[in-house]
């Protein structure tokens, strides 16, 4: 019983990273119809510059808290520049071209962005700065969950929550939602779409860059590379929820992570992936539209 | 208080508006009547800013707008209703309403609005809070026009409001086009297949064809025209 649940709990710390990831897909994907495939990218710069601040940072002796919310902050805007910026030069121009042609954009801003990265840094591993110390008070269950387990699932939780008050009731919320469902109609309506679509890719790299400090602090190195293997599981997590849908998102994330913790830890972490990818067939055969998807209006 | 000068707008190598040119004046019921095809839906987006014309120009109140973006033409008090009414799927009567008043702030106008336009369709109160999606057609129609409303419009673009309705429906957009018209001097521009009441509400009417004006008077003399009563009112 206690394996299941270490297992169960393993399995939400994963499900939690792919979810933050899985966001960003789900919302570009929601109000452009694009697949963002410099997403995991993004996730990964987010990750480096939290490597470089916190490092740099302890250097200087500052205090862990201190770290970690200033590491935050600089991987949130830095990722954030990027998500914008990659919007405004490889996608923007391609608004109006046939929708093979910003995939394409994307993937080669994909491509480009790792090996940027590498060229800047090395393709090693980079050893990273535990950032989440063991806290006192979970000894008692530190066999079954660590501590940097539960900031993570906490932080993604309120994260979430964040969000979904955001979409709800802000005026930037309702004008993404308007704009996801009818473009044309909602710069009818007067909303700077152009704006819309910037800030949707500046939340989702935001999360993105959550996502990878959190979890480049819980794994404890990066290089160049984690962005593809997290972009394709949280883009599979997307695809699982029903991609467009944000509860989708998040519960694809969850539904990845616990069927790969549950998968690898009763029958062989050999074949991990082989379980996650094996989900999503099972899914595109069974319900093409995703749990929560709904079935594909097609728009003229 | 808006005119078209010469406007010609394309869809890639389609030349859809070959020169268009209109004015409407302040108070003003106008129509545009014509064919299938014949550029009635592209002028409109031509006003809004959706499909930019290529040459011409755009006044509205003597000020350019054709280089002016949806938004910033919609902050200006042109609002549509666009073929096709548009409504949010998703978002409930109210969150339509409430997109509508996208650009204002004054929760006390606000509020004061959405029961004027609860009185002019009273349906749409006892719907309030189902999925725009869920609606009827005519219900739709109305939700349209209420939504584009809310924005307090000083010209009001209405594209095919009849389209697809029940007689009793149409009967009552059309009253109700009128009375928007009296009571808030909005400003109409309507677009219509059913030239007939179309023209039984408008003060002045223009044909279009091919995407060129054609014809151009008052609403009686064209009403009265043999040729638009052979080609758009089917006597
Ligand atoms: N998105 C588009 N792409 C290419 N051509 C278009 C597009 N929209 C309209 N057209 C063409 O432009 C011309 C004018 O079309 P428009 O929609 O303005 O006509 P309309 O008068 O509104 O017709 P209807 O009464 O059927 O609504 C037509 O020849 C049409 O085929
Ligand atoms: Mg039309």
């Amino acid at each position: 019983m206690e394996y299941f649940i270490e297992l169960f709990l393993s399995g939400l710390t994963r499900g939690s990273i792919y979810a933050l990831i899985a966001l960003g897909y789900t919302m570009v994907y929601g109000i452009i119809g694009l697949i963002n495939f410099a997403h995991g990218e993004i996730y990964m710069i987010g990750a480096f510059t939290a490597f470089i601040i916190s490092t740099v940072l302890s250097i200087y002796g500052f205090p862990l808290l201190g770290i970690i919310v200033l590491a935050g902050l600089a991987a949130a805007v830095w990722a954030s520049a990027y998500g914008y910026t990659i919007e405004k030069l490889a996608y923007r121009p391609l608004r109006h071209a046939p929708r093979l042609s910003p995939l394409i954009s994307a993937i080669g801003m994909s491509i480009f962005l790792q090996n940027y990265v590498l060229l800047a840094q090395t393709s090693d591993f980079l050893p990273f700065p535990e950032l989440i110390p063991e806290f006192d008070f979970m000894e008692p269950v530190a066999h079954i969950i660590g501590s940097s387990d539960l900031v993570i699932i906490l932080t993604t939780a309120a994260a979430m929550v964040i969000l979904t008050l955001v979409i709800k009731f802000t005026r930037i919320g309702k004008a993404m939602r308007a704009t996801s469902q009818d473009r044309m109609m909602a710069m009818l309506t007067g909303i700077n779409v152009d704006r819309v679509i910037s800030t949707t890719f500046i939340i989702g790299s935001t999360l993105a860059a959550v996502g990878g400090l959190l979890i480049a602090s819980h794994i404890g190195q990066i290089n160049f590379f984690i962005g593809f293997i997290a972009g394709i599981k949280a883009f599979t997590a997307a695809v699982l929820g029903g991609i467009g849908s944000i509860p989708g998102a998040v519960l694809g994330g969850f539904v990845l992570g616990l069927t790969e913790s549950f998968a690898t830890g009763y029958v062989s972490s050999d074949y991990e992936d082989v379980f996650a990818f094996s989900l999503l067939v099972l899914i595109l055969i069974f319900k093409p539209s995703g749990i929560l998807g709904r079935a594909e209006i097609q728009k003229v | 208080m808006l005119e078209l000068n010469d406007i010609h707008t394309y869809y890639g190598n389609i030349h859809a508006l070959k020169g268009i040119s209109l004015n409407i004046n302040e108070g003003e019921i106008i129509t545009l009547i014509g064919a299938n095809g014949a550029g009635k839906s592209t002028t409109l987006m031509s006003i809004s800013g959706i499909t930019k014309p290529k040459t011409g120009e755009v006044l509205f109140r003597g000020e350019p707008i054709h280089g002016k973006s949806p938004d910033e033409i919609v902050r200006m008090g042109i609002c549509q209703v666009p073929e096709g009414r548009h409504i949010f799927p998703q978002l409930t009567v109210q969150e339509n309403l409430d997109m509508g008043a996208f650009l204002r702030n004054d929760k006390a106008g606000i509020s004061r609005d959405i029961d004027y336009v609860f009185s002019l369709f009273p349906i749409l109160k006892t719907r309030r809070n189902q999925p725009g999606g869920n609606l009827s057609g005519g219900e739709q129609q109305m939700l349209a026009m209420s939504r584009a409303l809310m924005a307090h419009p000083k010209l009001l673009l209405l594209d095919e409001p009849s389209m697809g309705l029940a007689p009793l429906i149409i009967q009552q957009i059309f009253e109700i086009i009128k009375k928007i018209n009296d009571e808030h001097n909005t400003t109409i521009f309507l677009v219509e297949q059913n030239a007939n009441q179309a023209l039984q509400i408008a003060d002045r009417g223009y044909v279009i064809e091919n995407g060129a004006v054609s014809m151009h008077d008052s609403a009686d003399k064209l009403l009265s025209n043999p040729d638009v009563q052979k080609a758009y009112l089917g006597i």
